[in-house]
C-alpha cells in the first residue's frame, strides 16, 4: 500500500504519538499472566471508517468514525479471560491486563516466562494502489451519482435509488506471550446500490454492489464501475416485476456461479469451524477422513486471495493467512482452527482465528470459502433439469450448526421448465441439511466465480468480512419454500 | 465489582461532555448540533460442562455527533472524549457536512416540542451492578447443571452464559434539550445438546435453549428452572423430521410470535413509508390484519426492557397504537420521517452513536386474546406448532414471506412429533389477516412480545407427496 498520512495511522504504530514497543508489551503480558495464566495476548486496534449515502438524488449524509482500543486475552486450559480498554494510558491498560488475568485466579501456577518477541513476516494480499480514504470525498460522491443516474436511465419504472459507499482502514498490532508480534493494515471498501421499481401498482426491489480489500482502482474494471452496479440493481428490480409465486416442495435446484457460495458457507462452512468440533457440537464432529459430500466437491477456505473481501495477511492471533483444503473430492480433510482448537487437536493453526474488534475474543472463522470448479458447462446443467429452480442472487442465509439445517434466501430466481429458464420467482427460501445437500450435488460447472465482495458473516454476535465462490451447481433435490403446493 | 455502578456523577459527566461538544460544534460553524454520549460496561460469564469457558469484563465510552449546517448533515463518532479531540471532531464534522447536499427536511425539531420533563421509569438495578464474575459463573454453572441433571439424553452442552450490561446515556441538542438516564439488564441463557440417533444412517445433534432476562436481578427466573426448561425443549426435538408439503394451520409459540410482531414494525414505520419500501404504504386507517390483532408500542412501562424516558430527537416518548383491532394506525415516526410524510413525530426516534435517528420500537406488544393456550390448541385439529424460525426470507416491498421453521406437528389438538427442515410461506398481508385465534398467555419477557397465536393456513414446504 502507498504511504498513508499520519491521520490514518494508529497512535500505537512505531511512528505514532503513543508507540507501543515490545518492551512495553512484555510488561503488560507479565501483568496479564501474574495470576497464573498459561497464555496471553494483546490486540491493539485503530480503525478509521467513513460512509457516504445518496438517496432521492441527493447526497444526504456523510459519516466518519474513529475507534481505538486494546483487547487483552488470557487463557488457562480451555478457559478464557478477556478485557478491553479504549484508553491507552498505562494504568488503564494495566487494569485490563489484570482483569483478563483473573480467569486464572486460584490456579496456583507460576507465571510462564515470556520469550523474546519477534515479528511475524507477512506477504500482502491487499492490492491497494489508491487507498480510498486518502482520496477526496467528492470523488466518492461522484461515484454515487453515477450509480444513481445509471439505475434511473435503465428503465423509467425505477422510482427509488439508494447508493452507498463505505470504507475503512483497520490497523492492528498484536503481541503474544509465546513471542509473536504481528502488525497489519487492512483496507476494506464496499459499494452498494438498491433500486425500487414500480409498475401498475406492483413494486419490487433489487440490489447490486461489490468491493473488497481495494482502493479506488476497484472501479477501474468496466463490469464493476459505479454505473454497472447501478444498472444491475435496476435490472433485478425490473426483472422481478413479473415475478410469480414460487413452488413449494422438493425439486432440483441449480445455483448460479459466484454468490451461491453463500450456500456452501452455511451448509458446510460453519460446521467445519473447529470450535464446534472441539466441543463436539457440530454435525461434522469426528468425520475427518470420511465421505461427507459428493465426490464432485472440493471445498477450500483461502485467506490469500488478493483483494478479496475475506483476505487476511495475518489472522487476529498472529498466524499468517493461508489456503486450507477442507473437503477434497467429497472427503473431509480438516477443520478451520484458532489457537484453542489447534492446541486441542494438536495441529498447526490454520490462520482462521478472527475477531470483530478489540472488544471480542478470537474464534475460528471463514475467510474466502469456495467450492472448486467441476466438469460440466453451465448450459448443459440448465438443460438437464425438467422442472426446478435456478437461483441467481441471494440476500443471506443461516445455519443451525448442531443439526446442519440451513436456509438461504433467494432475491432473484427463475423457474426451470424443460431445460429452459422461464418465469422469475417471488422471494423464496431454500431449506436443507448441509451434509444431505452436499451429497446431492450431482453436476458441477466449469465456470467458477468468486463473488464480488459484499458478504459479512455473523457468529456469536461478531461480524467479520468474508467472501464466497462457486461454479454453477446442480443439487438433485432440495426443499423450495414457496407457496404453490 | 462495585466499581461498575452507574452513579449520578457519571450521568453529570456525560451531560457535561454532551453540552461542551455542542458549544464546540457551534463554534466550529454548525447551525445546529446533537450529541449522544454513552458509557457502558459488560460482564459475560460462560460455563461449559461445569467449567468456566469465558469471563469478559470491560467498560467503554463513545460519543456520537450530528451537525447540521444549512440543511446539510454529517454524523461522526469517537471514543476519545478529551476536549482537544472533540474540538478536532467538531471541525471535521462541519467540513464533512459542507460536502453534503441540502435537505429541506433535515432541520432540528421545533424547540417547543422538546421534552422538558424526564420521567423516572425505574430502569436501573444496583443489585445487578454488584454482581461479580464468581457469582455470575456460579449462576451459569447451576443453570447448565440443572439441564444436564434433568434428562440423561442431554449428552453435551453449548454452555450457559450469565451476562449483564450497565449503561448511562446522555443526549443534548442545540435546541435546548438535555437528558440522561441509566439502565441495567441481565440475562441467563442455557444451551443443552443431545445426540439424535433416530436415523442411524444420518446421526444428528439437536440443540435447544431457554433464557431469562430482566432489568432487575430479583425478576430473573431461578437458574435451575431455566436449565430444566432448556433441557425439556431440547429433548423434545429428538427425532425431528420433515412433513409433506401442504397447506395447514400454523400456531406460533410466543418465542416466534414476537418475531412476527417485529416484522410488522419493519413495514409500519415512517422511514419505510417515505422510502416506499413497505407493502403497507397508503394503508393507514385500513384493515390490514384480523380484528383480533392489536399491537401497541409503549416506552413508558416502568422497569420494562424497552422503556425509554425520551427519544432520539429529544422528544417526550408516548404510548402509540400500531394496529388497533386490525386497523393500521399512523405509523411510528421520528422527526425526519414525519416531516417527509407531512406530519409530526410519534416520539419514536431511536439513535445510535454515529448514525442518523430513525423510527425504532420501545416495548412493542401484541395484546393478549381471550382464549387460553390450551383452548387454542384444542381447537386446532391439525397443523404446525412453530417454535423456531430461521433465515431472513421477507421482502418488505412485496410482503413475500418464506422462512425456515422448526416445531411440532399438531394432530387432534395435541403436539405429536417434532418437525424440522421445512419452510412456511405466505404473503405477509395474508398472514396477518388469517390470524384467527389469539391466546391469553402474553408475558413481557423481552422488548418485543406476543402471546401464542394461530394463522388459519400457510404453505408448509417439506417432502414431496
Amino acid at each position: 500500500m502507498t504511504t498513508l498520512p499520519a491521520t490514518l495511522r494508529a497512535p500505537f504504530s512505531s511512528a505514532g504519538a503513543a508507540a507501543i514497543d515490545a518492551q512495553l508489551a512484555n510488561r503488560l503480558l507479565g501483568l496479564a499472566l501474574e495470576a497464573g495464566g498459561d497464555y496471553a495476548d494483546l490486540y491493539f486496534e485503530f480503525r478509521v471508517s467513513a460512509d457516504y449515502v445518496l438517496e432521492e438524488e441527493q447526497v444526504k449524509t456523510l459519516g466518519r468514525g474513529i475507534t481505538l482500543g486494546l483487547g487483552v486475552r488470557v487463557t488457562k486450559g480451555d478457559a478464557t479471560g478477556y478485557a478491553y480498554t479504549e484508553d491507552l494510558a498505562w494504568d488503564k491498560m494495566a487494569h485490563a491486563a489484570r482483569t483478563a488475568g483473573q480467569i486464572a485466579a486460584g490456579g496456583g501456577h507460576a507465571p510462564v516466562g515470556i520469550g523474546d518477541i519477534a515479528s511475524v513476516a507477512t506477504p500482502s494480499f491487499y492490492a491497494v494502489t489508491a487507498p480510498s480514504l486518502v482520496v477526496p470525498a467528492v470523488d466518492k460522491l461522484a461515484l454515487l451519482r453515477a450509480a444513481d443516474k445509471s439505475a434511473r436511465a435503465f428503465d423509467s419504472r425505477i422510482v427509488k435509488v439508494q447508493a452507498s459507499f463505505a470504507e475503512s482502514i483497520k490497523e492492528v498490532l498484536l503481541f503474544t506471550s509465546d513471542g509473536r508480534m504481528a502488525t497489519d493494515i487492512q483496507p476494506l471498501m464496499r459499494f452498494g446500490v438498491s433500486a425500487v421499481a414500480e409498475d401498475k401498482g406492483k413494486r419490487q426491489s433489487g440490489s447490486g454492489g461489490g468491493g473488497g480489500r481495494y482502493g479506488m482502482e476497484y472501479f477501474a474494471l468496466a463490469e464493476r464501475d459505479a454505473a454497472a452496479h447501478g444498472k444491475e440493481a435496476a435490472r433485478v428490480a425490473i426483472a422481478m416485476l413479473d415475478a410469480v409465486d414460487a413452488p413449494a416442495g422438493e425439486m432440483a435446484v441449480v445455483l448460479g456461479p459466484g454468490d451461491s457460495g453463500i450456500l456452501l458457507h452455511e451448509a458446510v462452512g460453519h460446521g467445519l469451524e473447529a470450535d464446534f468440533n472441539r466441543k463436539e457440537t457440530s454435525n461434522y464432529t469426528g468425520q475427518v477422513g470420511k465421505q461427507v459430500a459428493s465426490p464432485l466437491c472440493t471445498v477450500v477456505d483461502d485467506g490469500t486471495i488478493s483483494g478479496s473481501r475475506g483476505a487476511i495477511n495475518v489472522d487476529d492471533e498472529g498466524f499468517a493467512g493461508q489456503r486450507n483444503v477442507l473437503i477434497e473430492n467429497g472427503v473431509l480433510v480438516g477443520y478451520m482452527h484458532d489457537r484453542l482448537s489447534a492446541k486441542h487437536f494438536k495441529l498447526d493453526p490454520t490462520g482462521n482465528g478472527r475477531r470483530e474488534s478489540f472488544r471480542s475474543v478470537p474464534l475460528p472463522r471463514m475467510t474466502n470459502t469456495s467450492l472448486l470448479a467441476g466438469p460440466h458447462s453451465h448450459d448443459e446443467i440448465i438443460k438437464s433439469v425438467k422442472r426446478g429452480v435456478y437461483a441467481k442472487r441471494f440476500s443471506g442465509g443461516q445455519v443451525n450448526i448442531s443439526n446442519g439445517d440451513f436456509v438461504f434466501s433467494l432475491s432473484e430466481s427463475y423457474l426451470i421448465e424443460d431445460g429452459k429458464l422461464t418465469a422469475p420467482l417471488k422471494g423464496v427460501n431454500l431449506i436443507g441439511n448441509g451434509p444431505d445437500v452436499l451429497r446431492r450435488v450431482d453436476m458441477l460447472g466449469n465456470d467458477y466465480q468468486l463473488s464480488d465482495g459484499i458478504w459479512t458473516c455473523g457468529k456469536d454476535g461478531q461480524s467479520v468480512p468474508v467472501n464466497v465462490g462457486t461454479p454453477t451447481v446442480r443439487i438433485a433435490s432440495i426443499t423450495v419454500g414457496g407457496t404453490q403446493a | 465489582m462495585s466499581g461498575a455502578q452507574v452513579t449520578e456523577a457519571t450521568l453529570q459527566e456525560l451531560r457535561d461532555a454532551a453540552q461542551m461538544t455542542i458549544e464546540l460544534a457551534k463554534r466550529a460553524g454548525a447551525d445546529d448540533a446533537e450529541v449522544l454520549v454513552r458509557d457502558g460496561s459488560e460482564l459475560t460469564a460462560k460455563v461449559r460442562l461445569g467449567e468456566p469457558e469465558l469471563v469478559q469484563e470491560a467498560g467503554s465510552r463513545g460519543l456520537g455527533l450530528r451537525v447540521l449546517k444549512g440543511g446539510r448533515r454529517a454524523v461522526t463518532y469517537t471514543s476519545d472524549l478529551r476536549k482537544e479531540a472533540l474540538e478536532a471532531l467538531c471541525k471535521e464534522s462541519v467540513a464533512l457536512a459542507e460536502l453534503a447536499e441540502p435537505d429541506e427536511y433535515a432541520l432540528p425539531p421545533d424547540p417547543a416540542l422538546l421534552a422538558t420533563q424526564i420521567p423516572e421509569l425505574d430502569l436501573y438495578d444496583a443489585a445487578i451492578a454488584d454482581v461479580d464474575a464468581a457469582w455470575a459463573l456460579r449462576e451459569a454453572k447451576n443453570g447448565e447443571a440443572a439441564a444436564r441433571r434433568h434428562d440423561k439424553r442431554v449428552s453435551n452442552s453449548e454452555g450457559a452464559t450469565w451476562s449483564r450490561v450497565l449503561g448511562a446515556t446522555a443526549f443534548a441538542t442545540s435546541g435546548g434539550f438535555i437528558g440522561a438516564y441509566r439502565g441495567s439488564y441481565a440475562s441467563l441463557v442455557v444451551e443443552p445438546l443431545c445426540d439424535d440417533d433416530t436415523d442411524p444412517q444420518n446421526p444428528k445433534k439437536r440443540n435447544g435453549y431457554w433464557w431469562t432476562a430482566s432489568r432487575f436481578l430479583d425478576n430473573l427466573e431461578p437458574a435451575e428452572a431455566v436449565g430444566i426448561e432448556a433441557a425439556r425443549r431440547t429433548v423434545a426435538t429428538l427425532g425431528s423430521r420433515k412433513v409433506e408439503t401442504q397447506e395447514c394451520a400454523i400456531v406460533f409459540d410466543p418465542e416466534v410470535a414476537r418475531s412476527i410482531v417485529g416484522t410488522v414494525f419493519s413495514v409500519a414505520n415512517g422511514s419505510a413509508f417515505w422510502r416506499k419500501s413497505s407493502y403497507l404504504v397508503g394503508k393507514e386507517g385500513e384493515t390490514i390484519a384480523s380484528p383480533l390483532v392489536t399491537i401497541i408500542d409503549d416506552p413508558l412501562i416502568a422497569r420494562a426492557p424497552g422503556s425509554r424516558p425520551f427519544d432520539g430527537d429529544g422528544l417526550a416518548t408516548r404510548k402509540n397504537s400500531v394496529i388497533d383491532k386490525g386497523v393500521l394506525g399512523p405509523v411510528l415516526c421520528d422527526v425526519y420521517s414525519g416531516r417527509k410524510l407531512g406530519r409530526g413525530s410519534t416520539g419514536s426516534a431511536g439513535r445510535g452513536i454515529g448514525g442518523n435517528p430513525g423510527p425504532t420500537t420501545s416495548n412493542l406488544i401484541m395484546e393478549a386474546g381471550n382464549v387460553s393456550r390450551e383452548e387454542l390448541m384444542k381447537q386446532t385439529p391439525r397443523g404446525l406448532y412453530v417454535t423456531q424460525l430461521m433465515g431472513f426470507g421477507f421482502n418488505p416491498v412485496t410482503g413475500d414471506f418464506s422462512r425456515g421453521a422448526q416445531g411440532f406437528w399438531i394432530e387432534g389438538g395435541e403436539l405429536t412429533f417434532p418437525v424440522s427442515e421445512v419452510t412456511i410461506a405466505a404473503n405477509f398481508d395474508q398472514i396477518l389477516k388469517r390470524i384467527d385465534l389469539v391466546a391469553s398467555d402474553l408475558v413481557l419477557r423481552s422488548s418485543t412480545a406476543a402471546p401464542t397465536f394461530r394463522v388459519s393456513h400457510m404453505t408448509v414446504a417439506g417432502t414431496s407427496r
